[in-house]
């Protein structure tokens, strides 16, 4: 069975179009890019997969589940976890206390007035495995504000992966970076995407982060669905050329 | 342990040592031990406040409403119900939390601004209730004819009217009670899941929680909170008036949270001494001391927009 399936999803603001009649799937274990030129559509998909924003017509099918008039806490609760655009943590919190919260959550204590020895002592433990996927155990105790961008964005990653999801949205996970930021956030993902099997996908604007990840890819233009397909059907399609670099002369 | 665990404790100990001997160090600087029980019960207001502006991230303008409800319960319990202390603060604790924990369920939608202003209205029909139920209330000459009763404990009885000290060391065992509340579920994940709100709506949203809920809950526990200040209040002058009620008095408690430090748990008793030593003092000089708090509140939210603890924090980290 397909993780995400998105049949004919539309959305419109007024008379403007943000998304139209879009459809596809996602296979469990896969990694999906969705790119497109600015204006594409790419957020607004995200926004309304993730329950940010109701659909005007079409349905989400998460785990064969229709979710399209769920609410995005509960969405979360089914095993749906996103990043943001502009990284979204709590950044007057230390890493620990970000990553802390979100296991709480997902372990269910969220309206626990009190923890026993044992569940305190089991939080702390997944909260130090967490830290230490993402290498970030020797900045526990940093505020998550005053690091660097990358670390930021590789708190917010692992806030989201902390959520336990089947399928994690990640919303230009490599956006205002420098290379070597760049780099890092890939081999991140790679990682979680192959060793922990876990089905993302990504928007993302840096070519080289697409190619070297995804499975398959999907390309939207001006809120339309464009094509489909590997990396090489989409590197070769004369479509997606076109819609990136303008018509040839 | 660790020194900042360590300087934690010091500092802890030396707010109770403070907190205990108040009525044996309070004398020699001119104080009197019926302004350290006001001192108390405002503070614990100010802190009730707080739980919701400083720890959740909403501000309420309308929190004198659950303090006077909890005040006017209280005084009316005594008075109708019967001749027990204990009986008069529970029924204002229930009271005001209750009636908070209902009106609250309808604001919950409401954010920033908005939230406010609806605060500020619910809190003012509470007001004009007490103001026009004279029969009930007392109107506007406020409630009188009870008073706090002795603790029988059949072995031993404790005087809480006539002896002004007992009476304090009664009101601060109460307020180490609600405090201790407070602190444990600041701690707890679901203290956890308030402050994730406050820092940012949108991703707590987005892990998983539900917002409004939790809002509520916070915003509830806060209301049981002032009520039972507002209960304690009514038993320092054996008295309730309308004016417990009034959003200025609402205003005050936001005051001497954002005086004392508004991101720290005990800035705002920090904010209610100021606060109340100022009032009771300057009082005694002009009638206008309010212009003097205000001054103070500009230079204070201008310089040091985290309050007086925030920025002696502050001092020490750097």
């Amino acid at each position: 069975m397909s993780v995400l399936a998105v049949e004919n999803l539309s959305k419109r603001f007024g008379s403007l179009v943000a998304v139209r009649d879009i459809s596809l799937t996602v296979e469990d274990g896969e990694l999906r890019a969705v790119i497109g030129p600015n204006g594409a559509g790419k957020t607004t998909f995200f926004n309304l997969v993730s329950g940010f924003l109701a659909p005007s017509t079409g349905s989400i099918l998460f785990e064969g589940r229709d979710i399209s008039r769920v609410p995005a806490h509960q969405r979360v609760g089914l095993g749906m976890a996103r990043t943001f655009q502009i990284t979204e943590i709590f950044p007057e919190l230390t890493v620990f206390e970000n990553i802390r919260i979100v296991t709480e959550v997902a372990a269910g204590y969220r309206l626990r007035p009190w923890l026993n020895r044992a569940e305190a002592a089991d939080i702390r433990r997944r909260i130090e495995q967490t830290l230490a996927l993402a290498g970030l155990s020797n900045k526990a105790d940093r505020l998550v504000g005053e690091l660097a961008h990358g670390d930021q964005r590789a708190t917010e990653i692992m806030m989201a992966l902390a959520l336990k999801p089947r399928l994690l949205l990640l919303d230009e996970p490599t956006a205002g970076m420098g290379d070597q930021e760049t780099y890092d956030i890939t081999q991140l993902i790679r990682r979680l995407h192959k060793d922990n099997k876990l089905t993302i996908v990504l928007i993302e604007h840096d070519m080289r982060v697409v190619f070297h990840l995804a499975d398959r890819i999907t390309v939207l233009d001006q809120g339309g669905f464009l094509a489909e397909g590997t990396p090489q059907e989409i590197a070769a399609n004369r479509a997606v050329q076109t819609a990136y670099l303008g018509q040839a002369a | 342990m660790t020194a900042a665990q360590g300087r934690h404790l010091a500092i802890l100990a030396a707010i109770w040592a403070a907190l205990i001997f108040a009525p044996y160090w309070m004398p020699l600087f001119g104080g009197y031990t019926a302004l350290g029980s006001r001192v108390l019960v405002l503070g614990l207001g100010a802190m009730a406040v707080n739980f919701l502006l400083g720890f959740t991230g909403v501000l309420s303008f309308g929190h004198a409403a659950w303090f006077g409800l909890g005040a006017y319960a209280c005084g009316l319990a005594l008075k109708f119900v019967a001749s027990s202390t204990l009986l008069g603060l529970v029924a204002g604790t229930l009271v005001g939390g209750i009636a908070g924990a209902i009106l609250g369920g309808l604001l919950i939608r409401r954010r920033g601004i908005y939230f406010a202003m609806v605060t500020i209205a619910f809190g003012q029909v509470f007001y004009y209730i007490a103001f026009q139920w004279s029969s009930l209330t007392g109107g506007d000459d406020g409630l009188r004819g009870f008073a706090r009763q002795p603790l029988d404990f059949k072995l031993f009885k404790i005087d809480l009217l006539h002896n002004d000290v007992s009476f304090y060391y009664f009101v601060l065992v109460c307020f180490a009670a609600v405090a201790a509340i407070m602190a444990f579920i600041l701690r707890s994940p679901f203290g956890h899941t308030m402050i994730a709100i406050r820092e940012n709506e949108r991703r707590a949203r987005f892990l998983g929680i539900p917002i409004e809920l939790h809002i509520w809950i916070a915003f509830t526990l806060s209301c049981f909170f002032m009520a039972f200040a507002g209960a304690l209040y009514a038993l320092i002058n054996n008295f309730a008036d309308p004016r417990m009620l009034h959003y200025t008095l609402s205003g005050d408690f936001v005051i001497m949270a954002v005086m004392g430090g508004m991101r720290t748990f005990w800035g705002p008793l920090l904010g209610a001494v100021i606060f109340v030593v100022l009032q009771d003092y300057i009082s005694s000089v002009t009638v206008n001391w309010m212009s003097f708090i205000g001054i103070l509140i500009v230079f204070i939210v201008l310089f040091f927009p985290r309050g007086v603890l925030g920025l002696l924090r502050q001092r020490r980290a750097a």
